[in-house]
């Protein structure tokens, strides 16, 4: 899932700040899941915006709308009778979702209400940590299952490097190094053999290196 | 026992609290609360285990808010105490009246229709 963090109040107060009609908008996915910009999340910020504005003595309106998803035309369709009632919109979705919402309604100014992080897992309730960076080339085929790209701080294709002791990294001694985990596990697999293929010099233009990605599917493109 | 506590409180049942959300917490206050506080069992004692616990970072987590947003966390407590201990539980109360009495009315319970802005006179 994308993993995304709730925004500090006083960042989303000062966005809303000279607006007195505003639409807060959760997404059912990803954000839920990391409790940051589900159902909870903006009930939760639509009573402290209303307490905040109260508190200066202003009013404000604020009306709470929670789409399953924001990255698809179809959900967002849902907000297209009601936003233009309002002055400005809150998106607690991913950037993908506050992106997509500011292109679909134009006139309506559309602020984030998260800050998004990365593509991880739940490691355990409340713990949430980096797994794919979405390098295009995926390489876990070869590595174990085990991402260098994603869990290396230095994102070797062949390692370990000099700085991993007693199988943690050097920039952090609570990081696993990923190296350590790929041997670990090509041992237990009994092909600790692959490690010994170096892995060739990597194509960075399928990353974000090659500029903003897209993806065109013939056989469903309509 | 007949032990008295301050008629200014207002008890909210509930199985355990760790059913108390930080969204319970955010509209009391929203709709004009002075203060309020989250009785639960002893630490270690909670019949759902970790009921309590929860509830306490709960409140932890709706202090901060309620400071960010200028409302104020001291007005909201978590306190533990035995279901027996009567006459602690009148203790806290008369405790947390006093601290409210003396930290003022909710800043927003002017905003709020039908609200008087003073504790005079507030249940």
């Amino acid at each position: 899932m994308i993993v995304a963090e709730k925004k500090p109040i006083d960042e989303i107060i000062g966005f809303v700040r000279d607006y007195r009609k505003i639409l807060l908008v959760g997404c059912n996915e990803c954000v839920t899941v990391c409790y940051a910009g589900g159902k909870k999340e903006v009930e939760i910020l639509a009573s402290a915006l209303t307490m905040a504005f109260m508190k200066e003595g202003k009013e404000l309106e604020v009306k709470e709308v929670t789409l399953e998803r924001q990255c698809d035309h179809e959900y967002l369709e849902e907000i297209r009778n009601i936003i233009d009632e309002y002055d400005a919109a809150v998106s607690l979705a991913c950037g993908v979702g506050v992106q997509f919402m500011a292109e679909k309604y134009f006139r309506t100014p559309v602020f984030p209400g998260v800050n998004t992080l990365f593509m991880g897992v739940t490691e355990e309730r409340g713990v949430w940590a980096e797994r794919c960076q979405g390098c295009g080339k995926c390489i876990l085929g070869e590595t174990a299952g085990i991402c260098p790209i994603s869990r290396c701080a230095k994102r070797l294709l062949n390692g370990p490097c000099g700085g991993s002791t007693k199988g943690k990294c050097e920039i952090n001694k609570e990081l696993d190094c990923a190296w350590q985990l790929i041997i670990d596990r090509l041992k237990e697999l009994g092909r600790l053999e692959d490690y010994e293929e170096l892995i060739p010099i990597k194509d960075w233009s399928t990353e974000r290196a090659g500029g903003p990605r897209k993806v065109i599917r013939e056989d469903l493109k309509q | 026992m007949r032990i008295t506590y301050p008629d200014s409180i207002r008890i909210i049942r509930l199985p355990c609290t760790g059913k108390v959300d930080v969204i319970h917490m955010m509209k009391a206050f929203q709709r004009g609360a002075d203060g309020a506080y989250v009785v639960g069992c002893l630490e270690g004692e909670c019949h759902y285990l970790t009921g309590n616990l929860r509830a306490k970072k709960r409140v932890e987590y709706t202090k901060k808010l309620l400071d960010e947003i200028g409302i104020g966390g001291e007005r909201l407590e978590m306190h533990n105490i035995a279901a027996s201990d009567g006459p602690r539980f009148a203790q806290v109360a008369k405790e947390m009246h006093e601290k409210i009495k003396a930290l003022g009315p909710n800043p927003i319970r002017g905003a709020i229709p039908g609200q008087r802005p003073s504790l005079e006179g507030v249940a």
